[in-house]
């Protein structure tokens, strides 16, 4: 099996988000990548998770199932799924798919962690 | 910075490792993988399948689904002869012939292309009505495809179907599926009976596909994990579209109706 192509970096932008800044591709091999990010999120306070899809270049029908099981994992532990930079592209896979309907989307940082601090 | 990657990684709660989805695949743009985006499905009337239950519907992933949400994976070796784009695009061009008998599974003309309706006639028991409903090919590459389904089938959620060469060279096949059961009834029958004929049905699929590339005696191996104890009973409404109820009023539709279609279809003068 090949090795993921992906990075993820964990930032801490406000008291209670984190923001994980996703380069490369999204597919099911990378899901470990993904949990171990999410691991670093969840030590803390965290009570927002925000994607950062500007980086992603693939995304894979794998990729998407990954993002299922990720968001049963912050629903399990109370916490709001977001997302921005999403291509045009992506955001119509995320509408077929209806990934759209559990993960709010916006256009931008800015954005999403005002609708962070909104709620 | 996270890169590393276990081979299994492991769920939190104490829930059992959660496999990857789908094999990884080479770095390529996937534009014309996935399908167009669209609200409602619209079909064809097709040979062969009844064909109802699907047309007007709103796809459904794990998301929208009522029941626990579940991972299960069917793998069987195909050697070291078959590559993964010969696996995959052999199972694309026959799938239908690779299901279970008293299953029918009518693609489109052009194919299993992402954006494709098929329409499926399930066969739920022996002397029972057929349980009409479909998939749209949600995703489709050289390696992989998969199968998203609609409003009123049994499960929301993906089924992946994919091919990759191990470290070992050798070529394995997979079908891999992530969902929950559509509504509550299907949650009961999946309790009661539904995991094991799944299980029994990809198993006998894997086992044909293996056989029909050359495979003499092929093994399956199953994981199953469940993702998700939870049931989302805000979804218990799905029910309205249940395909297999729907597709008993249907029968007994056509069987009342029946002798007005034969004097509509007999010549005149």
């Amino acid at each position: 099996m090949d090795a993921p192509t992906v990075s993820m970096d964990v930032r801490r932008v406000a008291s209670g988000t984190a923001v994980v800044d996703i380069v490369g591709e999204v597919t099911g091999s990378c899901e470990s990548v993904l949990m171990s990010a999410y691991d670093e999120v969840s030590s803390g306070d965290t009570h927002r998770v925000v994607l950062n899809f500007s980086g992603l270049e693939y995304m894979n029908s794998g990729g998407i199932g990954m993002l299922v099981t990720l968001l049963v994992r912050t629903n399990r532990q109370h916490q709001q799924l977001a997302a921005f930079g999403l291509s045009q592209h992506y955001r119509q896979i995320f509408e077929l798919t209806r990934l759209d309907e559990a993960i709010s989307i916006f256009d931008d940082e800015a954005s999403a962690l005002a609708g962070a601090t909104a709620r | 910075m996270t890169t590393q990657r276990p081979d299994l990684p492991t769920d939190d709660a104490g829930s059992a490792p959660v496999a990857p989805l789908l094999p990884a695949v080479s770095p390529r743009r996937d534009a014309d993988n996935w399908a167009a985006n669209v609200q409602r499905l619209t079909v064809e009337k097709r040979d062969g399948v009844r064909g109802t239950n699907v047309s007007g519907r709103r796809l459904t992933g794990p998301i929208q689904g009522f029941g626990k949400m579940w991972q299960k994976t069917y793998v069987t070796p195909l050697g070291a002869n078959v590559t993964p784009e010969h696996a995959i695009s052999e199972w694309r061009a026959h799938f239908a012939d690779f299901w279970p008998k008293g299953n029918r599974f009518a693609g489109g003309l052009a194919g299993l292309n992402p954006g494709d309706v098929a329409l499926i006639d399930m066969s739920l028991a022996p002397g029972a009505p057929r349980l009409s409903t479909g998939v749209m090919v949600l995703y489709a590459d050289e390696q992989s495809f998969t199968f998203m389904t609609p409003q009123g089938h049994m499960f929301a959620g993906w089924i992946t179907f994919s091919a990759e060469r191990t470290t070992a060279g050798i070529t394995e096949l997979q079908a891999q599926v992530l969902l929950r059961a559509n509504d509550p009834i299907y949650e009961l029958a999946l309790i009661f009976g539904g995991h094991r004929k799944e299980n029994a049905f990809w198993a006998h699929t894997l086992t044909a596909v293996a056989r029909y590339l050359g495979v003499a005696d092929p093994v399956v191996v199953k994981t199953i994990v469940c993702v998700d104890k939870k049931r989302q009973w805000r979804h218990w409404t799905n029910v309205w579209h249940n395909a297999a109820i729907r597709s008993v009023f249907q029968s007994m539709a056509r069987t009342v109706t029946a002798p007005v279609r034969r004097l509509r279809a007999r010549p005149r003068g």
